[in-house]
């Protein structure tokens, strides 16, 4: 489920400068790009004041003088005239072009940017996800985190492509024909910006109330949202309970209080277009009126008070945008929120400043009194655990459900680290090593196989980009995965979709381990699980395949199998976050403790499978 | 567009579409005058009038724009807020189809697809039914009416225009294709990035174990790349939209001053017309532009009114029958009739015929998939069996009113559902008059809500809130232990007082001290109830008065415990693993450990 949970319902405010300073930080790379993009956007605008000049031109000196009622010109004069108004014409026309070549690289050169900049905070929100600890993944669901580096990045784009550009562009064709309205006639300028004052009225009546009109509608959407997607979730108990009626009428309210929003948001935007374009032709009338004397008294000529109407429509188009301009920042707002608040999430698993080289590892591993709670977890999952294992033993981890022994093997593999105790590899404590180089002498063999995207060779190869095609095909055979490999449509080189989907998991399992023999560590974990699913003759080879990987190395196993059991060096029984009893198998049978307890509920149907 | 549903809606908001529509037709005329008033201004100004008829002019110009706002606002208003009553309309409708579907449906179908289509679709097609069908009509009165006073004022003009500005609807169709495909390459390639992201996020561990962060982050800044490379290859052609259409716009002005100046030059046109023109042009323009935009916005709308329909047409698989019988005055017997289950093809129980008799507690045991769950299930008819028949007091329940039947029931699976409420709320759930009956009375006397609650052993958990039963219990619960969640869920049955209480391993995450003086305390709840449990706790199944074993669908064993341990078959070999396991629980780790984890179990937040 990724829709609608709780920061999910960050609605943003339109500007914050805190995350703007943020944001501008990831375009300064591209200042130059941005700076050319600005440069053609100031042509384009530019171009857009050309045409009621051009009209103005035509008019008084090409029309104006045809239409005094004197034809003085004569037939010549006329012909000479509707050459001219041709060539203004085409000069039109090239403006137009040039215009529009300028709009089109500005919005290129914006895009490039726009998209370079999410690229960049995609990679670097990647890598920082890939630093966090393996318990931040456990927390969030995976379908949040997708969320935050698709559709949230991609939100962010329209801020930086329409949103800031845009809105640059609408101030500067502002600018652009207050200056030319005033330079041509100033007093007719001012006549038509006798308006302007009611103009910034409505505006800012507006823009403070869809503020408000935009909140409400967002809150209580998400609010509907969040309500309807728990009860679809929870249906059944309503159904059960025959409460329809009654989260129906619940569902009406919020539905209800919605709509009430919406109508309000509706209300307030229908009043505003109107009235703006209301007073923009008042400003025509007063234009009319007062030009128009003006006019007639031959203090300017026609072809500038036309100019000037033309002029003072287009001032009203930019200013009826605005509005659009400002839900998009909103929503802009909102994702950088969410985006910086993943981004800010603290690395808790770290590497030390001065990592320490682990010398030739020989795999003795040691816990002392290690102490280990999950986040959120009202218990302790080790209670003060210490034990040694020498190089080259297999030991086996026994114990019920929750009983810890999952645990040990993320603290050894640091994927989190124990709130008391110290946990060493060869006399090191695993904290002052780099994650990176404790790893690679620390291998993991999952019980839940995971494949990625890609061929079973690169699969196989994982932890060892090194290897040849050769000494992958020799991993393979060792652990007998080789001839199910080979019969794969295109053998090494088949690609796996969708985790490996059309491998059984008995074979996903020998893959596993052949990454893992691959990989070459001196100390291997492995979760074991005898899987029901497995045939006869795969389960022999997985045994098998399990018994070849551990040769000659560390091991600590989390045993489901009755072999791994039986040819364990020695089995640790977990019980509570505590080691209960220890020794071998035999032995532990004989002191009918836990271990005998255990043993009669998790291993004596396979003895009996086996011997039947 | 031939979803009927859609014209339904749109059919009951007729009048505000009506009196919309209207508004459209005066605001167009108003808009077609005004450039008229401004000709015979101009005209005048040139003749040299000026003063009183310049200012009667300018003072008709204003009125003509008083008047169009007011329409246009008019028109906005009633299609708009129609468009959102229709959206809320088909909200509440969707909702209230959805309560009507059965359990399976929910898991079939993933909520994050319902919420899709209750978000984006039901958005669309408001859309479609506000702005699109808005601007359809208001946008051909513009261009017809604007082509009829192009034609009063001269032909010829006209003509041009005629061939100019259609290129702008046939740029959006042409260009619109190709930044469609272009468009489906940059989703194929998000696709594509969110799987390669998924997968790393999922496979954490994997990665980190094999140190892999830095290869995954090269081929996810692959990824991104080519993100950027397809969405370049988009904003390319698209980038060429607007610059275009404002090209061809800037055109028609362009001829306008050429063949329209040479008119006016010629004597053939008056200067104030070529400006009416010009404003003709400008009214033309918009139109043609939208056109293109409605068009998309019809293919959406369409789409997402398919989409609901898919959902709408679907029939509950579990329904009232034509003639339903209300239970009136429940007993509590079941019984199971040669019942065979099977989900998509699979069978689950095979021929189960079991009767339990009123007031008696059977218990249900039986590994993990044996069909537990799916037995007890059908009593409540959360599905129906393929073959045989349930019968409650001797009725097939497909018989009986659902709501009658699934009153005098009260089912508690094991993952405890709770609503982002009040626990109050949650629990006052499980009886209609609870809600008012449950409040905490003020003279101290325990509420229906309080004494459910003392059965479920929550009272010492709930003194310990801050707000009591007032206190909200989070997002699905979360605030809660699981078993708390669980008692909370329990309680909510209790108040329900049914006849028939089903328990579906409901207590898996109570304590064992604490799930003993649960029964206790149900016992005598549960006396005279028919009780269906299914459990794995010793104590519990032994006092059931009747045990039944299930194994792979069908009744393996049955009878009482002493007589199933005797007979030394399944039932003995669960009974004795579960006593190991028990055992094992028990074993008391050593004492001597420090305080709690540094983020020990806080109280749940108000």
């Amino acid at each position: 489920m990724s829709v609608m949970v709780d920061d999910d319902q960050i609605l943003g405010r339109a500007y914050d400068a805190r995350l703007i300073r943020r944001l501008l930080r990831y375009v300064r790379p591209y200042h130059r790009i941005v700076a050319w993009s600005i440069a053609f956007l100031l042509i384009a605008s530019a171009t857009d004041l050309a045409g009621p000049w051009l009209y103005r031109i035509a008019i008084d000196r090409y029309i104006a003088p045809h239409i005094a009622g004197a034809p003085a010109a004569g037939a010549l004069g006329q012909a000479a005239d509707v050459r001219g108004l041709a060539g203004i014409a085409a000069l039109y026309l090239a403006i137009l072009c040039a215009g529009f070549a300028a709009r089109w690289l500005q919005s290129n050169l914006m895009q490039y940017v726009g998209q370079r900049v999410m690229a960049d905070l995609r990679v670097q929100m990647f890598e920082h996800l890939q630093a966090l600890s393996a318990g931040f993944f456990t927390r969030e669901p995976v379908g949040r985190l997708v969320t935050r580096v698709t559709n949230d990045v991609d939100a962010l784009n329209e801020l930086i492509t329409s949103g800031v550009v845009a809105i640059f562009g609408d101030i500067a064709t502002l600018v652009g024909i207050t200056v030319v309205m005033l330079w041509m006639n100033w007093q007719l300028a001012l006549a038509a910006f006798t308006v302007l004052p009611l103009v910034y009225a409505v505006t800012d009546r507006f823009r403070l109330r869809s503020r408000g009109a935009y909140r409400a509608v967002r809150t209580r959407l998400a609010r509907l949202n969040a309500f309807l997607a728990e009860h679809l979730m929870g249906m059944t108990v309503t159904q059960l309970f025959n409460q329809e009626r009654r989260s129906r009428r619940r569902f009406g309210e919020l539905n209800t209080s919605l709509l009430d929003a919406n109508l309000n948001s509706t209300w307030n935007f229908s009043q505003f277009y109107p009235a703006i374009q209301l007073l923009g032709a008042v400003g025509v009338a007063v234009l009319l009126w007062y030009g128009g004397g003006q006019v007639v008294r031959h203090v300017t000529t026609l072809g500038v008070l036309v100019a000037t109407i033309q002029y003072a429509e287009r001032f009203f188009d930019p200013l009826r945008d605005l509005s659009d301009k400002f839900n998009i920042l909103q929503a802009a707002m909102a994702s950088s929120e969410r985006i910086f608040r993943v981004m800010d999430e603290p690395v808790t698993v770290q590497d030390p400043p001065r990592p320490v080289a682990l010398p030739t590892v020989r795999g003795r591993i040691e816990f002392r009194d290690v102490w280990f709670a999950y986040e959120n977890d009202e218990t302790w999952a080790l209670r003060g655990i210490s034990f040694t294992i020498e190089p080259g033993q297999a030991v086996a981890l026994v114990g019920h459900t929750g009983a810890g022994k999952t645990s040990i093997l993320n603290l050894l593999t640091r994927f989190y680290d124990p709130q008391r105790g110290r946990v060493l590899v060869d006399g090191v404590d695993v904290r002052e090593v780099s994650q990176r180089e404790l790893r690679r002498h620390i291998g993991l063999v999952l019980q839940d196989v995971f494949l990625f995207a890609g061929t079973v060779e690169s699969n196989i190869r994982l932890g060892n980009p090194g290897l040849t095609t050769e000494e992958v095909r020799r991993a393979a055979e060792r652990v007998g995965a080789h001839r199910f490999i080979e019969a794969l449509p295109g053998g090494y080189a088949a690609e796996l979709r969708e985790r490996g989907a059309g491998l059984s998991v008995g074979q996903k399992q020998l893959i596993a381990f052949a990454r893992a023999l691959a990989a070459n560590p001196e100390v291997l974990l492995v979760l074991d699980e005898a899987t029901s699913s497995v045939d006869t003759e795969t389960e022999t080879l997985i045994r098998h395949a399990m018994a070849t990987v551990l040769r000659g190395r560390t091991s600590i196993t989390i045993a489901h199998r009755l072999s791994t059991i039986q040819h364990a060096d020695r089995i640790l029984v977990l019980h509570r976050g505590r080691i209960a009893e220890e020794g071998r198998h035999q032995d532990l049978l004989r002191r009918n403790g836990i271990y005998a307890k255990l043993y009669r509920l998790q291993f004596e149907e396979q003895e009996r499978g086996a011997a039947g | 567009m031939r979803s009927q549903r859609f014209w339904q809606y749109v059919q009951r908001y007729r009048r505000a579409y009506l009196i919309g529509y209207a508004a459209s037709a005066v605001a167009v005329a108003m808009a077609q005058l005004a450039p008229w008033v401004l000709r015979a201004a101009i005209d005048a100004i040139q003749r040299g009038q000026a003063g009183g008829r310049l200012a009667g002019l300018a003072g008709a110009l204003t009125l003509l724009a008083l008047a169009e706002a007011t329409m246009t606002y008019v028109m906005r208003t009633q299609i708009l807020a129609a468009a959102y009553r229709i959206e809320s309309d088909l909200r509440h409708d969707y909702f209230a189809h959805l309560q009507r579907m059965s359990m399976r449906f929910f898991q079939r179908t993933p909520v994050g697809d319902l919420m899709a289509r209750a978000v984006n679709d039901i958005r669309a097609v408001q859309r479609l039914a506000g702005v699109g069908l808005m601007r359809s009509v208001q946008t051909t009165i513009m261009l017809v009416a604007s082509v009829a006073f192009m034609m009063t004022l001269s032909v010829r003009l006209t003509l041009w225009m005629l061939l100019v500005l259609p290129l702008i609807t046939l740029l959006f169709l042409g260009l619109g294709r190709e930044i469609h495909r272009r468009f489906d390459q940059v989703q194929a390639q998000f696709a594509s990035l969110s799987t390669r992201a998924q997968e790393n996020f999922s496979g954490i561990r994997v990665v980190k174990a094999f140190a892999q962060e830095a290869s995954e982050s090269a081929r996810f800044q692959m990824e991104v790349d080519a993100i950027v490379r397809v969405n370049m290859r988009l904003a390319r052609v698209q980038g060429v939209l607007w610059p275009a259409i404002g090209l061809i716009v800037g055109l028609a002005s362009v001829i306008l001053l050429w063949q329209g100046g040479a008119l006016v030059v010629g004597g053939q046109l008056t200067l104030g017309q070529l400006v009416q023109f010009s404003y003709y042009l400008a009214r033309l323009s918009f139109p043609m532009i939208a056109l293109g935009w409605i068009t998309n916005l019809w293919q959406q709308g369409r789409a997402s009114m398919l989409r609901l329909d898919e959902i709408f047409r679907i029939t509950p698989e579990v329904r009232d029958p034509a003639d339903p019988i209300a239970l009136t005055a429940p007993r509590g017997e079941i019984e199971f009739r040669n019942v065979t289950v099977a989900f998509d093809g699979a069978p689950v129980l095979h021929d189960v015929s079991l009767l339990i008799p009123e007031g008696r507690t059977v218990a249900i045991v039986g590994a993990t998939g044996s069909g537990k769950s799916t037995l007890v299930g059908l009593v409540p008819r959360l599905y129906d069996p393929v073959q045989g028949e349930v019968l409650v007091d001797g009725h097939d329940v497909r018989t009986l009113s659902l709501a009658s039947l699934r009153r005098a029931i009260a089912l508690v699976p094991q993952e405890a559902f709770l609503f982002s409420d009040t626990l109050h709320e949650n629990i006052s759930l499980g009886r209609d008059d609870a809600a008012t009956a449950g409040a905490p009375n003020e003279d101290g006397a325990p509420g229906l809500v309080a004494a459910a609650g003392a059965v479920s052993q929550l009272t010492a958990d709930v003194e310990g809130f801050p707000l009591k039963y007032a206190t909200v219990v989070g997002e699905r619960g979360v605030t809660l232990s699981g078993g708390q969640r669980q008692r909370a869920a329990l309680a909510r049955a209790v108040i329900r007082d049914p006849r028939i209480l089903i328990l579906d391993d409901a207590l898996s995450s109570v304590d064992t001290d604490t799930e003993r003086r649960i029964l206790e305390q149900l016992r005598a709840v549960m006396a005279s109830r028919t009780c269906l449990i299914i459990a794995h706790r010793v104590s519990t199944i032994r006092d059931a008065d009747w045990i039944v074993v299930l194994r792979d669908g069908r009744i393996a064993e049955q009878g009482t415990h002493d007589a199933l341990l005797a007979a030394g078959g399944l039932y003995a070999t669960l009974y004795e693993q579960q006593l190991l396991r028990e055992e094992l629980e028990a074993a008391d780790p050593e004492a001597n450990e420090p305080e709690a984890p540094p983020h020990a179990a806080e109280v749940p937040r108000a």
